[in-house]
């Protein structure tokens, strides 16, 4: 990559791995809980935030030196809720099927706080294309856990992945299911997203000691 | 720099500026966009309507809606008719499929108001459908579908959507494990008024039992299920009277 600089890859590269937004940071976890019951659902939402967070992080950082920093948290989400409503719209016109799948996600990806978060500890403090490099590397590394517990939350639960039954047949007894398998309804519920997680988390640390904090 | 952004005339300023330049974009933005918006959702509720009928394309597992360069032309061969009914009136409005249900249902809560209902009919294959438009609450948000009834008041098929269920959960009622369960539904017990409850534990998850009133519910979405089953006891008794009334 000879259009990045070493320092600029980190960005993307540190979020997917050692600074990952939901494991290590632990933000995003309402989204990551909500919507993972399906890996479609997980996808979509990923595209979403991706967009959503290179945009704004660029914005913001174009913004930097104007925004009074008593009302900044108020002018972030300004943004974020502008970006989001045009994406909306402008689909709304241009893509109605993909708007109505979409539209279920405007509200959290507004509420998301990975994309305050980012905005606050990043774009406020560092110019336009190191921001924008920041909030697509945050994204990915965002998008790589959904889809992490999408896929086993979807396969596990529903015995399928992106809506194909990949297990067989639950109700005709096909599969893996003629040996008396069975899905865990469980993991379609918000919980076990939790529990995933925790074990992705619990992987990830005994890999990597440097992220074990001291006591 | 000489300007000093902490002041308190600057961020009142700075906030001004930004709410009128966002609210100008916004506002250009969507009015510029609304004819389209609007054609859109047009469309959508034809494409909804003949999906109810079983006019579509599906193949063996999604849904597939007749394309949007067709669907003018096929909602004009397949629906014969579209009625309004105000009380015991039956008017005939080949507009009716416009009319909002979320401002009937509003409009409806003054006592004096006689809620219009809309009432599209078909036919495809020499057989009659009746296809009824529902509006009610889910777990988040509103949701709303299209039920097609024939003579006999036998569910032939229905269509459902919702502006905010769970990704993954509630939002599967558009899914067709569940809106083909309803095929072959009855909501009448002779001349009794039933519904069809989304159940948890009607023991038929491949719901070959027609007659019990019942289809099987989605695991994880309780409420949107008993919103959805509420929709339909609520709203398809509203059409009673006139339902019952082509049953001879």
């Amino acid at each position: 990559m000879g259009l990045l600089s070493k320092k600029d890859l980190k960005l993307i590269t540190d979020p997917l791995a050692d600074n990952n937004p939901i494991t290590i940071q632990v933000l995003g976890i309402c989204s990551a809980l909500a919507i993972t019951a399906e890996l479609k659902a997980s996808i979509v939402m990923s595209v979403a935030v991706l967009f959503v967070m290179g945009l704004g992080n660029l914005t913001i950082s174009l913004m930097r030196n104007i925004i009074p920093s008593k009302i900044r948290i108020i002018a972030q989400l300004i943004v974020v809720a502008t970006l989001v409503i045009i994406v909306d719209l402008v689909l709304k016109a241009f893509a109605y099927e993909l708007s109505k799948t979409l539209s279920v996600f405007v509200g959290l990806i507004i509420t998301n706080c990975i994309i305050m978060g980012r905005f606050e500890a990043f774009a406020l403090a560092n110019g336009p294309l190191r921001s924008f490099i920041d909030g697509i590397g945050n994204a990915l590394g965002y998008a790589l856990i959904l889809i992490i517990v999408g896929f086993f939350r979807e396969l596990l639960g529903s015995g399928s992945l992106l809506g194909f039954k990949v297990l067989g047949d639950s109700i005709e007894k096909t599969g893996v299911y003629a040996y008396g398998y069975e899905n865990n309804g469980f993991m379609l519920l918000a919980p076990m997203a939790l529990i995933t997680v925790g074990i992705i988390i619990w992987v990830q640390r005994s890999r990597n000691e440097a992220l074990i904090e001291e006591n | 720099m000489a300007r000093n952004t902490e002041s308190n005339l600057y961020t009142i300023l700075f906030t001004t500026g930004m709410v009128v330049i966002v609210g100008a974009l916004l506002a250009f933005l969507a009015s510029s966009l609304k004819g389209k918006i609007t054609e859109n959702k047009r469309i959508e509720k034809q494409q909804n309507i003949l999906y109810a009928m079983g006019v579509n394309e599906n193949d063996e597992t999604s849904v597939v809606f007749v394309s949007k360069d067709k669907v003018a032309s096929e909602f004009s061969t397949y629906i014969t008719k579209q009625v309004v009914i105000t009380g015991t009136d039956v008017v005939e409005d080949d507009m009716a499929y416009l009319i909002d249900l979320k401002k009937e249902t509003a409009a409806a809560k003054n006592e004096n108001y006689q809620r219009r209902l809309p009432l599209f009919m078909g036919m495809k294959d020499n057989i009659q459908y009746y296809i009824i438009p529902v509006r009610g609450k889910g777990l988040w948000d509103a949701i709303w579908g299209y039920v097609a009834v024939d003579n006999q008041l036998v569910v032939q098929g229905v269509f459902f959507d919702h502006a905010g269920e769970t990704p993954g959960l509630g939002s599967n009622i558009k899914e067709r494990f569940f809106m083909d369960d309803f095929k072959g539904e009855h909501f009448l017990d002779g001349d009794l008024f039933k519904g069809i409850s989304v159940s948890k534990g009607n023991s038929d998850p491949k719901n070959l039992d027609k007659n019990d009133f019942e289809v099987d519910a989605i695991a994880g979405s309780t409420i949107t299920g008993d919103g959805l089953a509420a929709m339909l006891r609520k709203d398809l008794k509203m059409y009673l009277p006139y339902l019952k009334t082509l049953k001879q």
